[in-house]
C-alpha cells in the first residue's frame, strides 16, 4: 500500500507531466485563461488518463510485447514497433466510447466536459502518459495509480496556472510580454516551485 | 513571378511571421524537453521535419477521397505511420540518441504542430505547396528549439555539441556551470524572453488585452 502511495505522489507532484515533462503545453497554456475552465479540463484529462493507461497496459502486456502472444501460439511475435499506433487509437476511442457514455447517462457531467473531451485526444499528457507506462515497466495495479496520479498532477497544474492568470489581469506587463510570453514565465516559475517536491518519500 | 514568392512566403513565412511556437501556441509540448543538448535537438528537428513534410504531402495527396467525418481519424494513422518510421530509423542507426529522446519521438504524434498544420493547411492545398508548408512550419519549430537547446548547452554545462566551448570550474577551469540551465523551469524562461525579443522587432504580434 505504502508503494502504491509512493507512486501516486510521484506521479502527482515529483514527476509532473506539465511541469517537469512539458506534456499537454497546447492545451495547457491555451484553456488557461479561466479557472472555471481550467478545472473542468483537469477533471476530464483525470478521467481519461484513469482508464486509457490500464487499458493500454492491458494491450501491451497480453498482445505487443515480446513473448507476450505465447497464449496464442505465437511465442517469437514482437509487436511493440506497433505500440505508437495502437496506443492512439486506443485513445482516440476511449475519448469517444467516453463521449457517449457521458451523453447518454450523464447529460450534466456531458454538458460541463463535453467540448472538452476531443481536445484531450491530441493532448500529449494521455499518450505521454502510456508511453511513460511501457517505458517503465509498470504492472497493471500500477498503471491505475499512475494514470490517476499524473492526471491528478496535471489537473492541479492547470487550475494553479489559471488561477494565477487570473490574477495578473491586474498587473502591468511589458507590451511585447504580454499573454504568451509572461504566460511561459509564470509555468517557469512554477515548475520551479513543483521541484521542491524532488526528493518526498514516504517510507 | 508571384508563384516563386508565395513559395518563399510559405516557406519562410513561418519561421518569424507565423512561427508555430511563439504566435500559435502549437507543439511546445514535446518539444522542451529535449533541449538540454544540441545534439539532441537536431535530431528531434529533423524527425519534426521529415514527418511535418510527409504527412502534409499524403494528406494533401488523399485529401479530396477523405470522407470529413473521419477525416482525424485518418490523419491520425498517416503521421503515427510517419512517426514510427522515424522512430524504428533512429533506433536502428542513431541508439544513443534515439535513448535519450525516450517517449519524446512518439509524441510528435500528438504534437499539434502536424495535426494543426494537416488540418488547417494540407487538407486545402495541392501537394507541393504543402510539403514546402511543412518544411516551413517545420523550421521554424527547429528555430526555437536550436536556439534554447544552444543557451541551455553552453551556460549549462559549458559546451557545443559536446565540445567544450568554456572549462568548467569541477575540471580546473573558469567557468561555474549555470546548474539551472539543465532543469525544466530554464526552457519557459528563455522562450518567454525570445518570445518578448520576437515580439518587440515585430510589434504587430503582440496581443490585444
Amino acid at each position: 500500500m505504502e508503494y502504491y502511495i509512493n507512486l501516486f505522489i510521484m506521479s502527482a507532484f515529483v514527476e509532473n507531466m506539465a511541469l517537469a515533462f512539458f506534456l499537454g503545453m497546447c492545451t495547457f497554456l491555451a484553456v488557461s485563461k479561466k479557472v472555471d475552465t481550467a478545472i473542468g479540463l483537469g477533471f476530464a484529462v483525470i478521467i481519461v488518463q484513469a482508464i486509457t493507461i490500464p487499458v493500454n497496459n492491458l494491450l501491451y502486456q497480453y498482445i505487443l510485447k515480446e513473448g507476450a502472444l505465447t497464449w496464442a501460439g505465437l511465442p517469437e511475435a514482437d509487436l511493440s514497433y506497433l505500440g505508437l499506433i495502437s496506443y492512439i487509437g486506443v485513445i482516440a476511442a476511449m475519448v469517444q466510447i467516453l463521449e457517449m457514455t457521458l451523453d447518454k447517462y450523464f447529460p450534466k457531467l456531458y454538458n460541463a466536459l463535453g467540448i472538452f473531451l476531443p481536445l484531450i485526444t491530441v493532448n500529449c499528457a494521455i499518450l505521454g502518459g502510456s508511453l511513460f507506462m511501457v517505458q517503465r515497466d509498470y504492472n497493471f495495479t500500477e498503471s491505475v495509480v499512475y494514470g490517476f496520479g499524473s492526471g491528478f498532477g496535471w489537473a492541479l497544474a492547470i487550475a494553479a496556472l489559471a488561477a494565477i492568470r487570473e490574477k495578473m489581469k491586474y498587473s502591468d506587463v511589458p507590451v511585447g510580454l504580454r499573454g504568451l510570453g509572461i504566460t511561459f514565465i509564470v509555468v517557469g516559475l512554477m515548475s520551479i516551485v513543483f521541484m521542491a517536491f524532488s526528493g518526498i518519500k514516504l517510507s | 513571378m508571384s508563384n516563386e514568392n508565395s513559395v518563399k512566403n510559405v516557406l519562410f513565412g513561418p519561421v518569424f511571421d507565423r512561427n508555430p511556437i511563439a504566435l500559435q501556441i502549437l507543439g511546445i509540448c514535446s518539444a522542451l524537453a529535449v533541449t538540454t543538448k544540441l545534439q539532441t535537438s537536431f535530431t528531434m528537428c529533423g524527425a519534426v521535419i521529415f514527418v511535418l513534410a510527409f504527412s502534409n504531402a499524403s494528406v494533401s495527396l488523399i485529401r479530396h477521397h477523405i470522407p470529413s467525418s473521419i477525416r482525424i481519424i485518418v490523419q491520425m494513422t498517416i503521421i503515427a505511420s510517419l512517426v514510427i518510421i522515424a522512430d524504428q530509423f533512429l533506433k536502428a542507426y542513431m541508439y544513443d540518441v534515439s535513448k535519450e529522446l525516450s517517449v519524446f519521438v512518439g509524441l510528435i504524434i500528438t504534437n499539434c504542430i502536424v495535426m494543426g498544420r494537416a488540418e488547417a493547411y494540407a487538407m486545402k492545398n495541392n501537394v507541393t505547396m504543402s510539403f514546402i508548408d511543412g518544411i516551413g512550419n517545420g523550421l521554424g519549430y527547429s528555430l526555437i528549439l536550436i536556439i534554447v537547446a544552444a543557451f541551455r548547452e553552453f551556460f549549462g554545462s559549458g559546451s557545443l555539441m559536446g565540445h567544450s566551448m568554456m572549462t568548467l570550474s569541477t575540471d580546473g577551469g573558469w567557468y561555474v556551470a549555470n546548474g539551472l540551465m539543465l532543469l525544466p523551469p530554464s526552457a519557459f524562461f528563455l522562450i518567454g524572453l525570445f518570445i518578448w525579443a520576437l515580439r518587440s522587432w515585430k510589434t504587430d504580434q503582440v496581443e490585444a488585452e
